[in-house]
């Protein structure tokens, strides 16, 4: 791609950018950094409607790294969910992109996140997961796996949390799996993600260099290499009211978004059907057996209504509102007084 | 009917000294959840009606059924509207505590009690109290309520209408009043209101043909008196929920916890009446959050992205609360925290009230941190504050945390007329894109263009390329980027100082009483204020003491606080918790004057009353 090249806003790529990551040299997270930015371009992401949502740690910096033209919270631990949530319902028509780890989502953060999918807050959440806390150097997070040995932090002798299968048991409208090895399957998610109308967790095993890259790590680049189970291939068509098929039947499917776009899956595993729960309960539990990483698109849910929908609010976000549309009137409080016992 | 048996209480003498009208307190014993409220407001409202300033205090335990539960009323010929923490006439249903509430009352004091079982459950009817010195009443409340045949499960709730006919023939209540009070808490209607005025007339009736009165006890009509004219009854929780919808509130987080629930319960529903555009969608939202985390969070996101947003809570929920004020301090976003204080430390009393909140809101979050904090004293500034609170939080940008109390929140208080708010709202420095346009872009997110400390944000969706800026709870210089640097830390830490000192002079000034040639001063604040009014005149009026008053409003203090301490010779600051809170931040920010500060503190549960004042202050003054 050329970099003279602008998309709808008339923006380059380099528009998209942020601040030089201060990571270290080959964090999974800066790849997905360098991905989010590259797809924010090239779906044209109005940088002012967007903000940049964080906890805190290696994952939650990151939001300084891409997309320098939006504004950005970066909050406290594990509390970027709450945060957000009164972000989105103060004005809807903001578009959230929150940036967690597994420690921050997994650890400290999970009744949090929890409870922000149960809401489903329109967002697109993404987890940077390499099950380590990287800036405390290197103790295990909830994400780890059952038995595995760092160097650091010895042996884990707790089970790991599937991210995925928690977001799903919250009933998460939009969950999906990448690696950030896969930067063009990354790309396609959030696409899709940014069109989609509630929670769209994406959990993104993001290898720590530094702490958590022992061939024998599922969190490791090698891991990611050799045990990758990709569920479906995502074609994402912006913005259009019909697509043409012209996928070998069975082997498609296609889901059309809130917005009108429509995300086409191009099934790798022909028994999985990404609307269905039960079957991405079941593509989960069989990965934690097989210890293979699946990616790609997990569950969608476009019918679920979110939180701002359920607050009927009025059209202009509530943080633009006039003094005459929130206070009311002499009339109204002398109203309110004379039903009062006087 | 012959039920009537005065034989079985002491024969007690009728009363022939003088009569004692409107200036004494009811206590009504019952156990919580049987519907008694509904009768004791009542009660009050009548008494209200009647021109008489009356007082309630709910003494009501963390409970859902079963357990002890106090109702005072005190009327008050002469407008003293502090609780007294004594009552001279008892009613009870309470087997249970029927022997320390017999001991409690004063000599010559009235006590009221069922010759049968109100709830089915005791056998009131070998009760033998074991004083002479009281005037005792017995009434029939299963045989009188029964008369009315209730369904099963309203009996135990009505049969609290046989004390309010009972009490209001002997002790001259207005009927007319209790049945308007009745129309007025079943919002008029026919049923609800026959059955329970019903027995009250009934009550009323047997107590006319059966109880001779012989105790001193009477309230009277003051159809002369003004104190109540123009005048309403309101709860503070409800108050502060009314104040806050005048202020705009947009955005609601709370988490549920006694006394505060009440808050955002009481914002439920006014928003729900005043709050929609004209396609009937809501100008406002508000978020049931799964804890006090959330709660802040949320507020502390819709602050940042430009909502006027709040929550409720009580001493618990601040603890969970640091976190997040901590980063809004730091961070300098708006937020409203209401604080309903209850008793701590840790879970404490849920259902007591206390002043004991003070010193850790005002240095609430770690490292360097001092929160702005205001003390309504009153419905009128629970109101006031409700919608103030917003402004002072958006022209600061920082958290207002406003302490009320459940003796304020939770109680049924006579307030005077709410006024609409005097001035428009204060938005605060909020650059929009035009604003940038002009300046060509160039702004810093943390600079003191106006020497203020108070510096210009932007909120997210402006339109305008340079409008973004990264919010942190890192250290960060003026163009809000992460910085390790000496010198931008400690300027910004300066700056802040330096906001926080004209948060001393924009933030509500304290309220001053002064009498002539006073050498002593009273400083005090939030529900303490009648009290102390109180305590101040009995002073004058019996031991020809005069003590000046000033009443703080808000944290950090203002320098009049300052000025006005060094006029006197000792100061006693009165405050409703142990360890003389408020006293300890005078000392902090008035050193040179901290020897002549005394605490006069105390922490119990109850609201401080004005004889305690009095003693404390008598004793601490060698008189």
């Amino acid at each position: 791609m050329g970099r003279t090249k602008t998309n709808e806003l008339g923006l380059l790529a380099a528009d998209y950018n942020g601040r030089p990551s201060t990571l270290c040299p080959g964090c999974g997270h800066n790849s997905i950094s360098n991905q989010i930015q590259q797809a924010a371009f090239e779906y044209s992401l109005n940088q002012n409607m967007v903000v940049k949502m964080s906890g805190i740690g290696c994952s939650s910096k990151t939001p300084a790294y891409f997309m320098g033209r939006s504004h950005a919270f970066n909050t406290i631990h594990g509390r970027m969910p709450s945060v957000t949530t009164g972000v989105v319902l103060a004005n809807h028509h903001l578009k959230a992109i929150g940036v967690s780890g597994d420690g921050d989502t997994g650890n400290i953060g999970f009744g949090q996140f929890k409870h922000l999918v149960r809401r489903n807050v329109p967002m697109v959440y993404i987890i940077e997961n390499n099950g380590v806390y990287g800036l405390t150097k290197g103790q295990f997070s909830a994400t780890a796996d059952f038995g595995q040995k760092t160097k650091y932090a010895g042996k884990n002798e707790l089970p790991a949390i599937d991210l995925c299968a928690e977001a799903l048991l919250a009933d998460c409208s939009f969950v999906a799996r990448s690696f950030s090895g896969d930067a063009k399957q990354i790309r396609s998610l959030l696409r899709a993600a940014f069109s989609h109308r509630g929670t769209a967790v994406i959990d993104i095993i993001s290898p720590c260099v530094t702490f958590n890259d022992a061939d024998d790590s599922t969190k490791s680049y090698h891991w990611g290499k050799e045990h990758r189970e990709i569920l479906n291939e995502l074609g994402f068509v912006q913005g259009q009211d019909d697509i043409a098929v012209d996928y070998e039947e069975g082997k498609s499917q296609d889901v059309q978004l809130h917005d009108g776009s429509w995300v086409r899956l191009k099934k790798l595993d022909d028994a999985h059907d990404p609307t269905d729960r039960a079957s991405a309960f079941r593509v989960l539990e069989q990965a934690r057996k097989e210890q293979v990483i699946i990616t790609g698109l997990i569950y969608i849910d476009q019918e679920r209504s979110t939180v701002v929908e359920n607050a009927r609010l009025t059209d202009t976000p509530l943080a633009n509102l006039t003094e005459e549309q929130i206070r009311p009137s002499k009339a109204t409080l002398d109203k309110a007084l004379a039903e009062l016992f006087s | 009917m012959t039920v009537v048996d005065l034989q079985q209480a002491p024969a007690t003498q009728l009363h022939s000294g003088q009569r004692i009208v409107n200036d004494f307190s009811f206590v009504v014993a019952t156990t919580n959840g049987t519907g008694s409220q509904t009768s004791n407001n009542t009660l009050l409202r009548a008494l209200f009606k009647m021109g008489v300033p009356a007082t309630g205090k709910n003494l009501f335990p963390s409970n859902i059924y079963g357990l002890p539960t106090w109702f005072y009323i005190r009327v008050n010929k002469d407008n003293y509207r502090a609780h007294r923490n004594k009552a001279e006439v008892l009613v009870t249903y309470n087997f249970d505590t029927f022997a320390e509430d017999v001991a409690a009352l004063p000599p010559g004091g009235v006590c009221i009690y069922p010759m049968d079982a109100p709830t089915g459950k005791k056998k009131w009817n070998v009760v033998t109290p074991s004083r002479d010195d009281l005037y005792y009443y017995r009434i029939p409340v299963d045989e009188l309520t029964a008369q009315l045949n209730p369904a099963q499960a309203l009996k135990e709730y009505v049969a609290n209408m046989v004390y309010v006919g009972a009490l209001a023939y002997l002790f001259n209540i207005d009927m007319a009043q209790i049945e308007g009070a009745l129309s007025y808490h079943f919002g008029g209607k026919a049923k609800p209101i026959e059955m329970n005025f019903g027995l009250v007339k009934l009550a009323y009736d047997w107590a006319k043909n059966n109880l001779q009165k012989i105790d001193p006890y009477w309230c009277e009509s003051m159809p002369d008196a003004t104190f109540n004219k123009d005048m309403m009854m309101i709860e503070g929780n409800a108050a502060a929920a009314l104040g806050a919808v005048f202020g705009g509130v947009e955005f609601v987080a709370w988490y549920p916890i006694t006394p505060s629930s009440s808050v955002a319960e009481n914002l439920q529903e006014y928003l729900a009446s005043y709050r929609h555009d004209a396609e009937g969608r809501a100008t406002y939202a508000i978020v049931q959050a799964e804890d006090e985390l959330a709660a802040i969070g949320m507020i502390v996101g819709a602050g940042w992205a430009g909502a006027r947003s709040m929550t409720a809570t009580s001493g618990p929920g601040i603890s969970l609360m640091a976190e997040f004020t901590g980063l809004a301090y730091f961070a300098e976003v708006p937020a409203v925290i209401w604080d309903i204080q209850r008793m701590g430390p840790s879970t404490g009393l849920p259902t007591r009230t206390s002043q004991g909140d003070v010193l850790f809101t005002h240095f609430l979050g770690h490292g360097d941190t001092r929160q702005v904090v205001l003390l309504p004293a009153n419905m009128e500034e629970c109101f006031q504050f409700g919608w103030e609170a917003f402004d002072f939080a958006e022209r600061l940008q920082t958290p207002v945390f406003v302490l009320s109390d459940l003796e304020l929140g939770m109680n049924l208080h006579i307030s005077s007329k709410f006024k609409y708010p005097d001035r428009p709202m204060d938005r605060g420095k909020v650059l929009t894109a035009e604003d940038l346009q002009k300046a060509g872009g160039q702004w810093a997110r943390y600079r003191d263009v106006d020497g203020d400390g108070i510096t210009y944000r932007t909120l997210p969706g402006t339109d305008h390329p340079n409008a973004a800026y990264f919010t942190r709870g890192t250290g960060h210089n003026e163009n809000a980027g992460y910085s390790e640097k000496v010198e931008d830390w400690h300027n910004n830490l300066k700056r802040l100082a330096h906001k926080m000192n004209t948060a001393r002079e924009i933030l509500p000034q304290p309220v001053v009483q002064k009498s002539k040639g006073a050498k002593i001063a009273i400083v005090s604040y939030g529900s303490n204020d009648y009290a102390i009014k109180e305590a101040l005149d009995y002073l004058k009026a019996r031991r020809d003491i005069s003590v000046d008053y000033l009443r703080i409003l808000a944290l950090p203090l203002s320098p009049k606080v300052g000025e006005f301490i060094n006029g006197y010779d000792r100061v006693y600051v009165v405050e409703n918790n142990e360890e003389g809170q408020m006293a300890q931040i005078m000392r902090i920010d008035f050193p040179e004057k901290a020897p002549d500060l005394r605490s006069i503190a105390r922490c119990n549960g109850m609201p401080l009353d004005a004889e305690w004042i009095m003693a404390q202050l008598l004793e601490m003054e060698g008189k």
